[in-house]
C-alpha cells in the first residue's frame, strides 16, 4: 500500500443544484433527462383518453373537447417538441449501446442511426394511415 | 521573437501555507507549435520553480498531465496553445479529485477502484503449458481492442457528473477496463467481476451523460462500454432470477 | 458488494424509451390534430372503441402507456437526483408508485372495453 505524503488535501465543492448549468454538454444532458417528464405526462394523457373511450361516447367527446383549450394545445405543442428531441437523442446514442461487429470492423454508427430513422418514418406513416390521416 | 504571449491563470495551493487555493497569473511567450504543457514547463523553468504538476511522456500515452484547461479536463501535452481562443488560459487541477498541491491531485480513489474490478485475465479452467498459448483471431481482438487504449489519465472522472455527485461511483475508466476483460476471449472472469460491476456503485450509478467519452483523449468510449455492460448485466439478472443463470464459482 | 436490482426498472426504462422514440411523436401529433378540431376519421369514438376491443390493440396500448410511465419514473428519479434532490428512496417509491397505479388503471380500463 502506498504511503500518503499529502498534508492537507483540498476538496472542491460541487454545486448540487446548479452544476449542469456550467457546461453546454451538461445542460443538454439534463434537458434529455427531463424529456421523461413530458413522456410521463403524455402517458397519463393517453390513460385519460383510454378512460374516456372506456366510459362511453359522451365521455370521449368531453375529452376531445378538452384537448382544444389553449392550455392543452400549448402542452401538446411542447410535448411534440420534447418527444422529437427524445427521438433524435435516443437514436443518436443507440450505436454506442449496441455495436455491430462484422469481422474486424464495426458497422458505422450512421447506418445504425439511419436505419432507426427509416423505421421511425415508416412506422409513423403507417400509424397516420391507420388513423385515416393519409388518404390511400 | 515569440509567436504569441499568453497569460496562464494557474490555480495554486500549498497545503503548508494556504487555507484555500488561489490563482496566480504568469505571462508566457509561446512558440507556434507549443502545447499547454510547454507553457507550464516555461513557468516552472523561468518564472516560478515552486509550481508542482505531473507530466512525463509529452506525447499523450502516459496519462500523467491531465488538468483542467479553460474548464475542460484535457491532456496538457495534447492541447495546442494556438487552438485556444483567448490570450488568457485558465489552468486548474483535474476536477472531482482532492488537490494535493498546485496541479497535483490525489488519485488514491481511482487507483483503488481500478484494482476492485479485477483488471486481469481470470480463468475458470487453467490452460496446461503443453497446450500452448491462447490463440486469438483478429476479430476476437477487435472486439475489445478499443477498451485497451485507456491511459488512466482520469479526464473521464473529471468530466463525469455522477462521479462529482457520488464519490463512491466506480467510474468510467475502471468500468471500461472491466468491459475490456469481459470481452476478451481469453477471459472467463465475468461472474467474478459482476459483484462490483453490477453493484449500485458500478454501472448502475451511470446516468449516460456521455461526458466521459466526449473528453477521452484516446477515444476509448467508456460510456459505450458501460451501456453495453448494462444490457448484458440486465440479461444475466433476468436469467439468474428465472433460475437459468450460470452458477457462481 | 451486493448486485443491484436496478436491472428490473432499467429494462423497463430502456424498453419504454425505445418505444417512446418510435411512436410518441406521431401519437402526440394525432392528439394535437384532435385538439384543433380536426380529429382524423380513425379517431372517432366508434373506431377507437372497436380498435381497443381487439386483444392485440389492448396489448399495444398496455405496452405504450405502461412502458412510458416506467420510463418516466426511472429517468425522473435520476434527473431529480442530479437536480439536487438527495432523497433517492422517497423519490423512487413515489415515482414507481405512480407508474404502478397507472399500469393498474390501464389494465382496468382496457378490461372494460
Amino acid at each position: 500500500m502506498t504511503t500518503k505524503p499529502y498534508v492537507k488535501p483540498y476538496v472542491r465543492e460541487v454545486p448540487r443544484t446548479t452544476w449542469y448549468l456550467a457546461r453546454r454538454r451538461d445542460r443538454i444532458h439534463m434537458a434529455q433527462e427531463l424529456t421523461s417528464l413530458f413522456i410521463g405526462i403524455y402517458a397519463l394523457l393517453l390513460l385519460c383518453a383510454l378512460r374516456a373511450v372506456a366510459d362511453g361516447p359522451e365521455a370521449y367527446q368531453v375529452f376531445v373537447a378538452s384537448l382544444g383549450s389553449p392550455l392543452m394545445r400549448g402542452l401538446l405543442w411542447i410535448t411534440l417538441a420534447v418527444t422529437l428531441f427524445h427521438t433524435v437523442s435516443w437514436f443518436q446514442v443507440t450505436p454506442k449501446a449496441m455495436p455491430v461487429q462484422i469481422g474486424e470492423d464495426f458497422l458505422p454508427a450512421a447506418i445504425i442511426v439511419g436505419g432507426h430513422y427509416a423505421v421511425w418514418i415508416v412506422l409513423s406513416l403507417f400509424i397516420l394511415f391507420l388513423a385515416g390521416v393519409l388518404h390511400g | 521573437m515569440a509567436y504569441k504571449t499568453i497569460e496562464l491563470e494557474i490555480l495554486r495551493y500549498r497545503p503548508e501555507e494556504d487555507e484555500t487555493p488561489w490563482f496566480q497569473l504568469f505571462r508566457v511567450p509561446c512558440e507556434e507549435d507549443w502545447v499547454v504543457l510547454d507553457a507550464v514547463n516555461y513557468v516552472k523553468d523561468h518564472l516560478d520553480s515552486s509550481l508542482s504538476y505531473r507530466w512525463s511522456c509529452h506525447m499523450a500515452v502516459c496519462g500523467s498531465c491531465g488538468m483542467m484547461i479553460d474548464g475542460e479536463p484535457r491532456l496538457s501535452c495534447k492541447t495546442f496553445v494556438r487552438d485556444l481562443p483567448d490570450r488568457r488560459i485558465r489552468i486548474e487541477p483535474l476536477a472531482n479529485f482532492p488537490i494535493e498541491r498546485d496541479l497535483v491531485v490525489v488519485l488514491d480513489d481511482f487507483m483503488e477502484k481500478l484494482q476492485r474490478v479485477k483488471p486481469y485475465i481470470i480463468r475458470q479452467e487453467e490452460r496446461a503449458i503443453e497446450e500452448g498459448e491462447h490463440l486469438q483471431t483478429p476479430p476476437q481482438l477487435a472486439k475489445f481492442r478499443q477498451y485497451t487504449l485507456c491511459i488512466n489519465c482520469c479526464c473521464c472522472y473529471s468530466a463525469c457528473p455522477q462521479y462529482a455527485l457520488i464519490p463512491e461511483f466506480i467510474g468510467p475508466a475502471a468500468l471500461a477496463l472491466a468491459h475490456r476483460y469481459n470481452l476478451d476471449s481469453r477471459d472467463q472472469g465475468r461472474e467474478d467481476r459482476e459483484d462490483v460491476v453490477a453493484s449500485n456503485v458500478g454501472i448502475w450509478d451511470c446516468a449516460f451523460a456521455d461526458a466521459c467519452s466526449q473528453v477521452c483523449p484516446k477515444h476509448v468510449d467508456p460510456a459505450g462500454a458501460i451501456q453495453q455492460m448494462k444490457i448484458s448485466s440486465t440479461l444475466h439478472w433476468y436469467l439468474d432470477h428465472l433460475g437459468l443463470g450460470r452458477k457462481k464459482r | 458488494m451486493a448486485r443491484s436490482n436496478k436491472p428490473l426498472v432499467w429494462s423497463l426504462f430502456a424498453a419504454g424509451g425505445t418505444l417512446a422514440a418510435f411512436v410518441l411523436p406521431v401519437l402526440v401529433l394525432l392528439m394535437l390534430m384532435a385538439g384543433y378540431g380536426h380529429p382524423p376519421t380513425g379517431m372517432s369514438y366508434e373506431t377507437l372503441r372497436a380498435f381497443a376491443a381487439n386483444w392485440l390493440a389492448k396489448l399495444i396500448l398496455f405496452g405504450v402507456i405502461g412502458l412510458c410511465l416506467w420510463h418516466a419514473a426511472h429517468r425522473l428519479r435520476t434527473a431529480l437526483h442530479g437536480l439536487g434532490l438527495r432523497a433517492d428512496k422517497a423519490v423512487a417509491v413515489m415515482g414507481y408508485g405512480i407508474a404502478a397505479v397507472g399500469t393498474l388503471l390501464t389494465l382496468y380500463y382496457l378490461a372494460r372495453i
